[in-house]
């Protein structure tokens, strides 16, 4: 099959029933389930209908499609890093979800749910957003469908990531800033969940990344799953029909790692999540879950969750918004606990590193979430990674969002 | 304590149940608030083990989880100071699930067994997934008591008449908890379809804010759970008295 070329419709096949999941309770492996309200679980069950029937609809494949396409951009490039790669030693591609509209991988996700918006009647659309690139895309979606949209963000994020905030209500969204616990992601998830719970009627929650109770996990691995279909035939042209050694992406909540890992699934290639190892590891001021969490019960799910003694839930601490989360996807938990993905993480310094790097070498400046990935492959290629070793790596948004943040955490240094 | 048994026998005396909620751990002297209450004529206390991310609570209540946290509550610690009451009337807690996950379901269910706990409220554990759980507390004599709510289809508002343990919450509107300035119109109705379907005691709670509200819910039902209202007054910086007073204000109001 030839490579998806750029304004071309993407071919959605349906989804692999190898994909992991125990229709009955949602479960990957021991992980994932419906942990919500009572008041919810007839949304949920209505959204799971939703989108078993949509999902196996051509008309809505072909419309979501069509969106991914004319609105977003896709199929988005995979480009060769070839400055990069000689630094490193290794060779380097890069899925540039960073080149579609609103720049970053959320959209994808959020044209899908918002086309189920409009099946399910609703006229509300809710989200939570940490770095702020999920509540611009839904904005953004809400904008062209018409949808009423209210964005929860953290006190925190709402600082670190003022231009986001600034794009949502140009596109008339109302951004509710979540003080409680610690004023990040998933106090922005709590908050809307409690609106939800309010308002479940006549408002979808379109969550933003592969978490939450079921079908969510699922369906955002769906709509997201183009990002791995796309570059799992863009490598082979590469690669003469090859599949890479590596495909590695950083994991927050896990939407753009769960997306890529769904189309190389059944390949050879070594799927590597990287969380955000923070302060480090040890100082426990970091967002790795799967490298650190232990199980628990969070947002609807279960699955890794950095928690304490007593089931607390511990504040994460990430230099990115994107990855400060204290929990992930369920589907990586059980990715983890059958070996077939692995865990790795970078700190805070390593992204930054891997930020400043991309931007010398290839003229991309990336967001700090994938920036992590760059920063873990100039530590670990030429050792765990050997040199030669062909890596593709999602790129999972643009760095627009973070450049007052860094520039000011950079200024003053030597280097 | 059979937290059903107990219930039954006091409807049966043709009075209105009233089960107040008390956040544990909320300072000093937070057993002499659940003391008060049983003496101002509760029939039974509800009482919240804080959580770092209680999704089905308002500001209220969210509030004084985290002064609770702050202050150092832990499950076991107030399970133990829990099993130093002798009030009389049976002990429900109110906990989020992981909690009691991340302390293993036998164990968890045995520590408030032993503590002397007659039932548990899990918000976020609906009936699907309710097995491991139930299982345990029903091995440990722990009534699990489940949650209705407006959105529930008829079908599955059987099912959980008949797994739920102690009484049937149900939920008295679309929302989290907090106080109200009215009874919202889904209270009598998720009264009414709970009380056509089961004998079982039902409550209904969240939202029901003084009185007034708590006698006109109590109409479609056996009894209210009053929560964010008390809560929002101990956050004021009131004590065990002004607790007494308020909750045997709604007792009278619901016995006239
Ligand atoms: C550019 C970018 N990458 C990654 C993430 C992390 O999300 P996920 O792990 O769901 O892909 C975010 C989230 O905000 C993001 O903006």
């Amino acid at each position: 099959m030839p490579a998806p070329q750029r304004g071309t419709p993407v071919d959605l096949t349906p989804a692999q029933a190898s994909d992991g999941l125990d229709q009955t309770l949602g479960r990957f492996g021991e992980f994932g389930g419906r942990f919500a309200p009572e008041t919810l679980i007839p949304a949920l069950e209505e959204l799971e209908q939703e989108f078993n029937s949509a999902w196996s609809s051509s008309d809505f494949r072909n419309e979501f499609s069509e969106l991914l396409t004319s609105y977003a951009g896709r199929p988005t490039p995979v480009t060769e890093c070839r400055r990069l790669s000689d630094a490193l030693g290794v060779r380097v591609f890069l899925k540039r979800e960073d080149l579609t509209h609103t720049g970053s991988h959320k959209i994808n996700n959020v044209l899908g749910q918002a086309l189920l918006t409009k099946r399910m009647g609703k006229q509300r659309i809710i989200a939570e957003t940490g770095a702020g690139q999920h509540g611009v895309a839904t904005a953004t979606v809400a904008a062209l469908f018409g949808l009423d949209c209210t964005v929860f963000m953290g006190a925190v994020d709402v600082k670190r990531q003022a231009l986001n905030v600034w794009r949502m209500e140009l596109l008339g969204a109302s951004v509710v800033s979540c003080e409680s616990g610690s004023a990040t992601l998933k106090d922005a998830i709590n908050e809307a969940m409690r609106d939800w719970v309010s308002s479940v009627e006549s408002t979808h929650y379109c969550i933003g990344s592969v978490v939450g109770p079921h079908p969510y996990p699922t369906v955002v691995r769906e709509f997201q799953r183009v990002i791995g279909d796309e570059s799992l035939l863009q490598m082979r042209e590469q690669l003469s029909g090859r599949d890479p050694d590596y495909v590695v992406a950083c994991v927050g909540g896990g939407s753009n790692a769960m997306g890529t890992f769904a189309g190389f699934t059944d390949t050879s290639a070594q799927l590597i999540g990287i969380e955000a190892a923070g302060l480090g590891l040890e100082s426990g001021q970091h967002g790795a879950s799967i490298t650190r969490g232990v199980p628990g019960v969070l947002h609807g799910a279960k699955s890794l969750l950095l928690q304490d003694e007593d089931g607390q839930i511990v504040e994460p601490h990430s230099i990115s918004a994107g990855l400060d989360y204290p929990g992930v996807g369920p589907q990586h938990a059980a990715l983890a606990a059958t070996g077939r993905a692995r865990y790795e993480s970078a700190t805070d310094e390593e992204a930054l590193l891997g930020f400043q790097l991309l931007a010398e070498t290839e003229g991309i400046i990336p967001a700090l979430e994938p920036a992590h990935v760059i920063g873990w492959l100039m530590r670990e290629a030429g050792q765990s990674v050997p040199t030669g070793s062909t890596v593709l790596i999602t790129m999972s948004g643009r760095g627009d969002k973070d450049a007052a943040f860094v520039a000011e955490r950079l200024s003053g240094r030597d280097s | 304590m059979n937290l059903e048994t107990h219930l039954r026998s006091r409807r049966s005396l043709g009075k209105s149940l009233l089960i107040p909620y008390v956040t544990g751990g909320l300072g000093e002297p937070w057993l002499q608030i659940v003391r008060a209450v049983a003496a101002a004529g509760a029939d039974a206390v509800e009482i919240g083990i804080p959580f770092s991310d209680p999704i089905m609570d308002g500001k209220t209540i969210q509030e004084a989880s985290q002064r609770a946290l702050d202050l150092g509550a832990t499950f076991s610690s107030i399970v133990a100071q829990v099993a130093t009451l002798d009030i009389g009337i049976p002990i429900v807690v109110m906990s989020y699930y992981n909690p009691l996950h991340h302390a293993g379901h036998v164990r968890s269910a045995s520590m408030l067994a032993d503590a002397g706990i007659d039932g548990a409220i899990i918000p976020d554990l609906p009936l699907d997934e309710i097995g491991p759980w139930a299982d345990a507390a029903d091995d440990a004599g722990v009534e699990t008591v489940l949650l209705a709510a407006p959105t529930t289809p008829d079908d599955r508002l059987g099912r959980i008449c008949e797994r739920s343990r102690g009484f049937v919450y149900g939920v008295s509107l679309m929302g989290v908890t907090g106080e109200r300035a009215q009874l919202a119109s889904q209270a009598s109705v998720m009264g009414e379809r709970l009380k056509a379907i089961t004998d079982m005691p039902v409550l209904l709670g969240v939202g029901i804010s003084n009185s007034e509200q708590a006698v006109a819910a109590a109409a479609s039902a056996d009894g209210v759970i009053v929560g964010s209202a008390l809560i929002s007054r101990l956050l004021r910086g009131e004590g065990p008295d002004e607790a007494f007073t308020f909750v045997e204000s709604i007792r009278s109001a619901l016995d006239a």
